[in-house]
């Protein structure tokens, strides 16, 4: 069975993150970069699932700017068996459904029986590339799951969303992506780090993949406008001296809360 | 002629709108004709056609759902729905569901998607879209390049409504395309909250508890404070991590983005992560033992001390006031 795992890098949450206000693209050089937190527990998942079945390979693969080796060779460092990172100067700035068609290219050059993605990532937020994937490769997507369960034919998993729970089950070739809920990744250790060396790391642009995909055939969703908002202020900060509840209770009817 | 605009709509398990409905058919009123699509409404189909003409739906089309195949039919829905009113646009709640159904929609007919809008506008150009980029830290607009755009708009943003309209359904005939699914083994609905509190996400007032609140046991505090407040509950991960509540009440990157009038943060120490689901709130009041704690850096009320003492205070000052 071979698993590719969707890697994305983004900005360390952990620290500020900037956008270029040119040209409203991530500004890279201001924030580190990091493999975004769910794409490391979906590693963590096909990499735990590979120790324990045998024949199973993980390939990790990214869409994103060739500084990004990096974060992707951290995938192998925890365990994936090779990576795949797409870089390509013409995919600057795109949108979700450019990578979702590039990704989809990419995909059928690598060839899967499961690909798994984090449900969102923490720059974006927009959790629509699985979904838009399971469309153009026309295979079945489970999205969003808190447990999973995978085996040579299928793939079924739980989604919880508000007061509905779904028990979903589909036939490998699939699209899954997991939450946060998923199990904490494991720090790849230093034997991981040195054979990770060794490891395939291929770097394809978009005409390696053999793919027609024209950039301004179709509609794009493109950035018109951006600006910073003013960080917010610190206002009023009192210690508690026995009195700091009525306080508080003033302050709300003053600004009319209450 | 007015231009089209295609809303899917999402409707709850037992049978009503969601409430993201009145701010996404008030968005798409801003735009032109508002037409809604609401796919396996079954039995509730009068009320939910009825709910979504008072939203301002001038048509509302209706589809079959399909209780064992997952995501695809309702694509199938909308596919067939923009072919037959050609929009100038097709709006959703960027919620679970909608979100993915558009982005299928959008690829299976060569459109551009707009993500996690908080409004829509249309000037002389076209029709624009801002969103709130890093939690907040940034404001971006963004368009599509030509063709009708799908739009997903941020739940529980919007202010602007649609104005009642006569009810006119119809049912929407769709030919399935057979796209390969993932099959619904089982579907299983909680019951409803009992309580009368306010729904997390687009609350005007909430008050979060965080790691600070010790156990589950003495989370009820924050519960007795949005009570008191007639306010909404929310949590930091590390609250829900620690099995204080459930998933749905996190607010933050990861969880549910809020944008109140009010939000009261006890026990929380402001992590970005978590900043970044609240700090678009009018008023932000923190009380934290730790004096160092970010929370403060953004607060504008702050209190270091005890939850434990100054809550009950203030719930005792917010009651002796007659509130
Ligand atoms: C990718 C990613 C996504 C994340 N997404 C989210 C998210 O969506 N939402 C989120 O909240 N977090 C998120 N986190 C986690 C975040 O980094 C923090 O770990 C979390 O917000 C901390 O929660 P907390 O403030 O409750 O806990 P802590 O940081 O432990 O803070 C507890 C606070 O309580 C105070 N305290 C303790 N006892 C008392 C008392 N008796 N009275 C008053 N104060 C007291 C302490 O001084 C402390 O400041 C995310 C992290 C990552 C890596």
């Amino acid at each position: 069975m071979r698993i590719v795992v969707l890697v994305k890098e983004a900005p360390d949450t952990y620290g500020e993150r900037f956008l270029d206000l040119e040209t409203g693209l991530a500004d890279r050089n201001k924030s580190d970069r990091v493999l975004d937190e769910i794409v490391e527990r979906a590693l963590e998942y096909a990499i735990s699932y590979a120790e324990k079945h045998e024949g199973t390979e993980v390939v990790a693969l990214s869409m994103a700017t060739e500084d990004a080796t990096a974060s992707v060779r951290k995938a192998l460092a925890m365990g994936a068996d090779r990576a795949v990172l797409i870089s390509d100067g013409a995919l600057v700035g795109a949108d979700v459904t450019l990578t979702a068609e590039v990704l989809a290219a990419a995909l059928t050059h690598i060839g899967y029986d499961l690909v798994i993605a984090g449900d969102q990532s923490t720059d974006g937020a927009g959790g629509v590339v699985p979904a838009a994937l399971s469309e153009l490769l026309d295979i079945p997507q489970i999205t969003k799951l808190t447990t999973i369960e995978l085996d040579d034919k299928a793939v079924s998993g739980t989604r919880v969303i508000d007061r509905v729970t779904l028990k979903l089950r589909a036939e490998l070739p699939a699209i899954v992506s997991v939450t946060e809920r998923f199990p904490d990744a494991r720090f790849p250790n230093f034997k991981g780090i040195m054979a990770a060396k060794k490891k395939p790391f291929e770097v394809l642009s978009v005409a390696d993949l053999g793919a027609d995909i024209d950039v301004l055939a179709k509609p794009r969703a493109i950035m018109t406008e951006i600006s910073a908002k003013p960080p917010r202020a610190a206002g009023v900060k009192i210690v508690d001296e026995g009195d700091a509840g009525n306080q508080l209770a003033e302050f709300l009817k003053k600004n009319q809360l209450v | 002629m007015t231009d089209n605009i295609l809303v899917l709509l999402d409707s709850t398990p037992d049978g009503q709108l969601s409430k993201s409905v009145p701010g996404l058919l008030g968005a798409a009123t801003g735009l032109g004709n508002p037409i809604a699509l609401i796919v396996g409404a079954g039995e509730h189909a009068d009320a939910l056609s009825a709910a979504a003409a008072a939203a301002g739906a001038t048509k509302v089309l209706l589809a079959d759902g399909d209780n064992t195949i997952y995501s695809t039919p309702t694509v199938d829905a909308l596919q067939a729905a923009a072919a037959l009113v050609q929009p100038a646009a097709v709006l959703a709640a960027h919620s679970d569901q909608s979100k993915e159904v558009v982005a299928r929609f959008a690829v299976r007919t060569g459109a551009a998607v707009n993500y996690d809008a908080i409004d829509v506008t249309r000037d002389a150009k076209g029709i624009i879209a801002s969103h709130s980029a890093y939690g907040g830290a940034f404001v971006v607009t963004s368009a599509v390049t030509f063709a009708a755009p799908v739009i997903t708009v941020r739940q529980g943003v919007v202010e602007a409504r649609g104005t009642a309209q006569p009810v006119v359904a119809e049912k929407l005939a769709v030919t399935p395309s057979g796209r390969k699914s993932a099959a619904i083994e089982s579907i299983d609905v909680a019951d409803a909250p009992t309580s009368l509190r306010p729904e997390l996400r687009g609350a005007t007032k909430v008050v979060s508890g965080g790691r600070g609140l010790g156990t589950a046991e003495k989370f009820v505090l924050v519960e007795q404070l949005a009570d008191a407040l007639g306010a909404a509950v929310g949590a930091s991960r590390a609250a829900v991590d620690a099995g204080f509540v459930p998933q749905t009440f996190q607010v933050g990157q990861t969880g549910v983005q809020v944008s109140p009038q009010l939000y009261v943060a006890l026990g929380i120490s402001g992590a970005i992560q978590h900043k970044a689901g609240m700090q678009t709130a009018k008023t932000i009041i923190a009380i934290n033992k730790d004096e160092t704690a970010p929370i403060f850096e953004i607060a504008d009320f702050g209190v270091v001390g005890d939850v434990f003492t100054v809550v009950p205070q203030l719930i005792a000052a917010l009651e002796a006031s007659g509130k």
